[in-house]
């Protein structure tokens, strides 16, 4: 069975700006229903908020991303929690998460330039207490994010009508 | 010189296609919001595409057996057991170019000049030339709005003569969105078989469907026998240039089928047979999750543009298949054709009159919803400023 949680997350993950009204028609509920259901996610912290992803390369300001890979070492009774939150802290950390494999750390930081990213990783990250290691690789061009392709024009290649 | 004596007679009296007009037009203009599009807007799944290149590297460039490659066919029998539950040995599945020439070879595989065919009006462009192509007489079979645009037994029986041969089932329908439950299959069925007529039918919109799972006539008792089962990959998997499709019937008549299929098609393209075998077990893996998927976005689409379309005074059948709504325009007192040109001309929404579909379709206008939320959004929007300034809203 279709379950009507699920079918609004699916909408608004794709389309933060689906109305109510809209999401209401799409999948056959009432308008105060489908309202009721989304302010439950929001109060539930399921949905955290509505962001909008920007093509930067088509703006005109200085801009750097960078992920850096962060080896540290886990504390008794905190593991990584202690450490990731001092990283997360930061504003110029945009993401955090722990990975499996050779490094503990995932950290993607954002800035207005690569020397200001620089600065926070040895000024900050590097020195900072239970980070063992550090490497910093900056984004150069992104082709796609959150399912989105850059590139895209949308250009429909379909015949305008056909049978 | 004049031509028209070197055109086969058959061929001349096939009228021109009601959508050409329609598209002449609106390939003109710019910035066209079209719902005049009969194929998915999704592109076809990477994987497939992905496969299909190297099927290509690797030197899957040549002809392959008639049929279709053994493991494409294995694969379409495993398809059908499961998704529609026909069981098919694979000599009696025929690998072909589209659903179209499926329909094609079916045609000329069971027709003698003169016989009748039973073809569904309003439905799909093809069915009717082709019948008239393999010497067939075509005879309508009105279905209704009323009725949720199926077949009854009453209107079988009316159209029925000695001379009837087959029946072509289109379900789920273009372009009115109609479906046949199982209940309402049994209800034709015994006119079929006291009639002896064959069944072609064509399933080609069989995963799209919202409301309950697609019921193949061939599941019926006695029916399996008598029906030739028609599909495709161009709609279930946005496939439609890859030009992909089969068909499934009694060994007798795929041999029949086969035989034409051989001299003239030779076998369907090798690359994109290998397509079509990513597409199917791929799906079959991971329990058909991208079909149901981009079901799903059809579904909240047909739900938005029904209640749109409702909201506006242009009643609607609730299609239960395919990606099409069947408005009645007949608020405006224009007829379809009209209604359709002036909306594409003055507000540039593209739709496809009803007429063009056959008999029935007048007062009528078919709308795909194979098109972008934020497409019918702004359709919507400029369908609403032209029934107003009309005075019809
Ligand atoms: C009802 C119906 N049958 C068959 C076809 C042709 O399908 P194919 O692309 O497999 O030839 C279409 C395409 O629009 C269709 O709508």
């Amino acid at each position: 069975m279709k379950n009507m949680r699920n079918e609004i997350l699916d909408i608004l993950r794709d389309d933060a700006k689906a109305s109510a009204k809209e999401i209401a028609s799409m999948i056959g509920e009432s308008e105060a229903a489908v309202a009721a259901e989304i302010k439950g996610l929001e109060d539930e912290k399921i949905i955290l908020k509505y962001k909008t992803l920007i093509n930067r390369e088509k703006i005109n300001s200085e801009y750097a991303e960078g992920l850096i890979e962060v080896k540290v070492e886990p504390q008794r009774d905190l593991g990584y929690d202690r450490i990731a939150q001092r990283i997360y802290r930061f504003d110029e950390v945009t993401a955090v998460y722990l990975m499996s494999g050779t490094y503990d750390l995932s950290v993607h930081v954002e800035a207005s330039t690569m020397k200001q990213i620089s600065e926070f990783v040895f000024e900050k990250l590097a020195v900072m207490e239970g980070v063992r290691s550090t490497a910093t690789y900056f984004i150069m061009r992104k082709y796609k994010e959150h399912g989105v392709i850059f590139a895209d024009d949308d250009k429909d290649e379909r015949l305008v009508i056909s049978p | 010189m004049n031509y028209d004596k070197y055109i086969a007679k058959v061929v001349a009296e096939i009228p021109p296609s009601g959508i050409r007009k329609f598209f002449d037009i609106a390939s003109e203009m710019e910035d066209v919001i079209s719902l005049g599009v009969g194929e998915p807007d999704f592109t076809t799944p990477w994987n497939i595409c992905e496969n299909a290149i190297y099927a290509i590297e690797t030197g899957k460039t040549h002809y392959t057996s008639n049929h279709g490659t053994t493991a494409l066919r294995q694969e379409i029998a495993a398809y059908l057991n499961e998704r529609n539950a026909l069981q098919y040995d694979i000599n009696q599945i025929i690998v072909t170019v589209g659903a179209s020439e499926a329909l094609d070879i079916a045609f000329r595989a069971v027709i003698n000049p003169g016989d009748e065919v039973l073809v569904p009006a309003p439905s799909y462009v093809s069915y009717m030339p082709g019948v008239k192509l393999a010497g067939g007489v075509a005879v309508p079979v009105l279905t209704v709005a009323a009725n949720a645009f199926k077949y009854t037994a009453d209107v079988l029986k009316s159209v029925i003569t000695p001379k009837t041969k087959a029946l072509i089932m289109p379900f789920p329908n273009n372009p009115t969105g109609g479906i046949m439950t199982k209940e309402e299959l049994a209800g034709i069925v015994d006119v079929i078989i006291e009639n002896d007529l064959l069944v072609i039918s064509d399933e080609i919109y069989s995963e799209l469907t919202y409301d309950g799972k697609h019921v193949s006539i061939a599941t019926l008792p006695g029916m399996k026998e008598r029906t030739i089962v028609i599909n495709g990959f161009s709609k279930a998997f946005a496939m439609t240039g890859w030009r992909l499709g089969y068909v499934a019937a009694p060994l007798p008549l795929t041999k029949a089928m086969l035989k034409i299929h051989q001299y003239t098609i030779l076998c369907a393209p090798s690359a994109a047979q290998e397509a079509g075998l990513e597409a199917l077990k791929t799906e079959r893996k991971n329990g058909y999750k991208q079909v149901r998927e981009m079901v799903q976005q059809y579904d909240h689409r047909r739900r938005y543009l029904f209640e749109a379309f409702n909201a506006l005074g242009l009643r609607c059948f609730e299609p239960k298949g395919a990606f099409y709504m069947f408005p009645d325009i007949r608020l405006s007192g224009l007829s379809s054709d009209e209604f359709c040109e002036r909306l594409v001309k003055e507000k540039r929404v593209a739709c496809v009159p009803g007429t063009a579909f056959g008999e029935g379709g007048e007062g009528f206008m078919r709308c795909s919803y194979a098109s972008s939320m934020e497409n019918l959004k702004e359709a919507i929007k400029r369908i609403t400023e032209f029934l107003k300034e009309n005075g019809w809203l």
